[in-house]
């Protein structure tokens, strides 16, 4: 709520599929390759040329209809919008207007702790566009085709949302769903998502106030911002009694601010009608049920999993299900028998973040699951302390070590025997009887003292926990 | 006889026992085509020293005793929509004048395999709209059988080039009418197929529900022909269907004993010229009497057709023609001052007038507050035609029409006036518009020795029926009769 105004926010996301080929031909869908050279008479709309739908996109806009609960239409079609654009070779994008392949469902986002369900209208099928190229290097404009047939599913939101922050969640979520049922890349800054944003503001109670439309949306820190100045925008109007005409607006992210792009009387009449040269798409219900039967487990249940079954808190369950790779290293971690998952998440969001951060992709490296979890194993038990675990971490990752020939060679395994502690601490307890007076009359910080030249006793090697519970227990005695 | 006046049934049987060879036939060909060529104009480009090389290829390929398809070393022109890898491909129009394609279409790259020569491309109405071939941008093509006439369109030059025997036989393209008409004005036979039963891949789209590639000749067997040759189902093409396609053409035999004939009485009404009628009934009455059964049958739709028609065609043309921008091919207008003005100047220079009248006609149909009263009542109404053709084919088996109202008209006769130009159409759109396969025949001449044209329409993908009673109506009307060309010719 901003002085008392509720922002309502909508989006319409678009994410590049990850097939092999184009939706219409055969050219490879492949980004940052040389310009016009992922081409053919087909995606470069050559006269006579006729498009093919490319079933692999079906199949993946329906796994994303499946994550995101939405019913399928198994039998559809295909439109075509009509607009010129250099960038748009047959002059109209094939596209899906009044019957998308999926149609209303719903996505649960977790802000602030709390969840909220955030409706899903539709998610329909489409080819991306070129490119213009513009350059000091040469006059006017110049075209990279490459893009062109690209698939693309456009998701489209209900106005469900209340915060520039639930629209950050709502984005994330979809992004990381995405990765998890592996059908789009989902690298922003390559373009494969992008985001169109709807934005009106009311006071609670009022009817929902006009909306405007912003494009070029395209990073999530965009999204915040430009929901909040648009937000801003409207209600400054509104305040000096003025009323929000329906527009398209232009998010300009270097400047932090939004432009007119085109009125409502100016808007585009795309002229949809069906493709004639693209027959009624079908699919089997065994399809249908059978893309939904494989899906794979979706973030959001994979947080409430770590949460559940591993006492993980919501943060860092989170931090780990939003890497695909943290997750999947985390899930083969625990079946090969780590017994903390508490312990195995700091080191996943530790050691390891700290790596993948570096670039570093650790499926190519020394370290395995089952290493992984014998050393949290270990630390968890005791037999090393965390320090020796980092030890015996950075051995595997740069020489493949052995892990129990490592802490053997290098004594590293802690003492956490009571028995042969017990020993420890009562000789060090008898020796240091002005330390036990001290203790006694409450200097505490001779329980530190005592402790130190237990693990001094023993060259270090005792569990420091374990000793200090022992020397404790004969301080109170 | 020259070797250019054969028909293809005949060389391929002359081709196969060895007594031509195909480059004496493409020679032939061309020769003609440099006689009769200036009288008549059907060729906007022409491929004589390609064909000649292939010529030679096949006769060698024969020579070592290669079993080649029947229609292998035979002059085969093209309809210039048709897509050609390296040969020029304008749609007839300012805005492809010097638009080479790079890739063949699928029943181009089908007539290569089977051996076909390619003489060269044919004129035609402005990427295939018009009734006249009068739209074409670069030349008039004449109806041989009177230079001062129109050869019919918009597959004027095709029509045009196998009557006049620069081509053995021809393809075009069939969108309302476009194969048959001009046949029908030109005195030859030309098919329209089944939608879906050729590919388009290829084929530069007008309107892309309702084109269809077919082949015109000047002989119902070899009609069927090149038909066998083109037909089939194409991985490149969405719409088109996937099942056994026979061959035909050898099982063509004229008996049509048992068969239903049903004569719509829609199609004879008062657009209708009384001679055209006439010679179409007696036709009827000569099938009869080699045992067909007649009756009479209703379409109650089809004074509807005409509207449906130009809506669906217009609004599917208006988007097929966007892609000519200026941007990647063809046309590009001078100077441009932004882009705005470059796609202004580049589509208000580069297309010709009827292509410009049917492009906004497209647009205003599709446009949102008219798109439900035009575009979607017309769709309505194409699937009222299709189940009135299907519901008619329950008990019958073919149904005859004229092919157009009237004979071949003069020059200018139609062009200040597009809804006469229009109605010329107006027995040939409803097959379109059901998608349903239909064959024209020559079945009458004029006072004046301009031919009528009589249309055999079936059920879809029925080719075999239809072609066969072409077949039985041409034994008993005779085959072609060649025109008189500069008036030097001799009638066969």
């Amino acid at each position: 709520m901003i002085k008392g105004y509720e922002v309502v926010v909508g989006l319409e996301v678009h994410a590049e599929l990850n097939t092999a080929t184009k939706i219409y031909c055969s050219c490879k869908n492949s980004f940052g390759l040389e310009v016009n050279t992922q081409v053919c008479p087909i995606c470069l709309g050559m006269p006579g040329t006729l498009p093919t739908l490319n079933e692999k996109v079906v199949e993946y806009a329906i796994k994303m209809g499946h994550a995101l609960n939405c019913g399928i239409n198994r039998i559809c079609k295909q439109d075509r919008k009509n607009y010129f654009y250099p960038d748009l070779p047959k002059s109209y994008q094939i596209s899906q207007a009044d019957i998308p392949l999926c149609h209303d469902g719903y996505l649960d986002i977790i802000v602030d702790g709390e969840t909220k369900r955030i409706g899903v209208e539709r998610i329909h099928i489409e080819e991306d566009a070129g490119k213009l190229l513009h350059s000091d290097k040469f006059d006017g404009s110049l075209v990279d085709f490459n893009r062109c047939g690209v698939p693309l599913i456009e998701i489209v939101s209900r106005p469900d949302m209340r915060s520039s922050d639930e629209a950050k969640a709502y984005l994330e979520t979809i992004r990381s769903i995405l990765r998890y049922i592996d059908i789009s890349d989902c690298k922003m800054q390559e373009g494969s998502i992008r985001c169109d944003v709807n934005v009106s503001v009311h006071k609670p109670g009022e009817p929902l106030g006009t909306r405007c439309e912003m494009k070029n949306v395209n990073s999530f820190s965009a999204v915040v911002h430009g929901i909040d100045y648009e937000a801003n925008r409207q209600i400054e109007i509104l305040e000096a009694g003025g009323t929000i005409t329906q527009e398209t607006r232009r998010w300009d992210d270097a400047k932090g601010e939004s432009v007119s792009m085109r009125s409502k009387e100016d808007a585009q009449d795309y002229r949809y009608f069906p493709e004639p040269d693209l027959g009624t798409i079908v699919v089997s219900e065994e399809k249908v049920q059978y893309l939904k039967d494989t899906l794979p487990e979706l973030p959001n249940a994979r947080i409430m999993r770590y949460m559940e079954s591993c006492g993980l808190s919501y943060n860092d369950a989170a931090m780990i299900v939003d890497v695909p790779e943290k997750a999947e290293l985390f899930d083969k971690t625990l079946e090969a028998c780590c017994k903390s998952g508490k312990l195995l998440s700091n080191w996943i969001l530790g050691e390891i973040s700290k790596l993948m951060n570096d670039g570093t992709d650790i499926s190519n490296t020394n370290l395995t699951p089952e290493k992984l979890a014998k050393i949290v194993n270990y630390i968890d038990s005791g037999k090393i302390s965390t320090a020796a675990g980092k030890k015996v971490f950075d051995a595997v990752m740069s020489d493949n070590a052995d892990i129990d020939e490592f802490i053997e060679k290098n004594s590293l395994s802690q003492i956490s025997d009571v028995s042969s502690l017990e020993k420890i601490a009562s000789e060090v307890v008898s020796q240091n009887e002005k330390s036990v007076t001290d203790y006694k009359n409450g200097k505490t910080n001779a329980l530190g003292y005592l402790v130190g030249q237990c693990m001094k006793a023993s060259k270090g090697k005792a569990n420091p926990a374990v000793m200090k519970e022992l020397v404790l227990k004969l301080l109170e005695d | 006889m020259e070797l250019y006046e054969y028909k293809a049934s005949e060389l391929s049987e002359m081709l196969g026992k060895g007594e031509i060879s195909s480059k004496e036939l493409t020679k032939s060909v061309f020769d003609r085509i440099e006689k009769t060529e200036p009288a008549i104009g059907a060729y906007l480009t022409l491929n004589r020293e390609s064909a000649l090389a292939e010529a030679e290829k096949i006769d060698e390929r024969r020579a070592s005793g290669e079993e080649l398809p029947t229609l292998a070393g035979i002059p085969i022109g093209i309809k210039d929509n048709i897509s050609t890898s390296g040969i020029r491909t304008t749609c007839a129009s300012k805005m492809l004048e010097n638009y080479t394609p790079v890739f063949d279409a699928t029943v181009i790259t089908k007539l290569k395999k089977a051996g076909a020569i390619i003489t060269g491309k044919l004129n035609m109405d402005e990427f295939a709209m018009g009734s006249s071939t009068e739209t074409s941008y670069f030349q008039p093509t004449k109806n041989p059988f009177d230079t001062s006439c129109v050869p019919g369109g918009s597959s004027g030059g095709s029509a045009a080039a196998v009557a006049s025997m620069e081509a053995v036989m021809a393809l075009g393209s069939d969108t309302g009418g476009s194969i048959r008409q001009p046949s029908s004005l030109c005195g030859v036979v030309g098919l329209k197929p089944t939608y879906g039963s050729v590919s388009r891949y290829g084929l530069v789209a007008f309107a892309s529900s309702l084109d269809q590639i077919g082949p015109i000749a000047r002989s119902v067997k070899d009609s069927a022909m090149l038909f066998d040759a083109i037909c089939g189902h194409d991985s490149m093409d969405a719409t088109s269907a996937r099942r056994d396609y026979a061959p035909i053409s050898g099982t063509l035999d004229g008996d049509v004993r048992g068969l239903r004939i049903g004569i719509p009485k829609e199609y004879f009404g008062d657009g209708i010229k009384p001679e055209v009628k006439e010679a179409v009934m007696n036709s009827v009455k000569a099938l009869e009497s080699r045992g067909a059964t007649v009756r009479e049958i209703s379409l109650p739709s089809t004074e509807y057709a005409l509207s449906a028609y130009y809506i669906i065609a217009c609004a599917e043309a208006s988007s097929n023609l966007a892609r000519f921008d200026g941007v990647k091919y063809g046309y590009r207008c001078e100077n441009p001052e932004n882009l705005m003005d470059m796609y202004e100047r580049t589509r208000s220079e580069g297309f010709g007038r009827e292509v410009k009248r049917r492009i906004i006609l497209g647009t205003f149909v599709l446009s949102s507050g008219y798109y439900d009263a035009y575009y979607k009542k017309a769709k309505l109404l194409q699937k009222r035609i299709r189940s009135e053709f299907d519901s008619s084919f329950n008990d019958i088996d073919v149904i005859i029409t004229p092919t157009s109202p009237f004979e071949a008209f003069k020059f200018g006769d139609k062009m200040d006036d597009p809804l006469a130009m229009y109605s010329a159409d107006i027995c040939t759109v409803t097959v379109n518009i059901a998608g349903l396969p239909a064959v024209s025949v020559p079945c009458g001449y004029s006072d004046t020795g301009l031919p009528y044209g009589m249309q055999i329409i079936g059920r879809s993908f029925d080719e075999r029926t239809i072609l066969n009673t072409a077949y039985a109506h041409e034994i008993d009307f005779g085959g072609f009769r060649a025109p008189v060309i500069l008036g030097k010719e001799v009638e066969l």
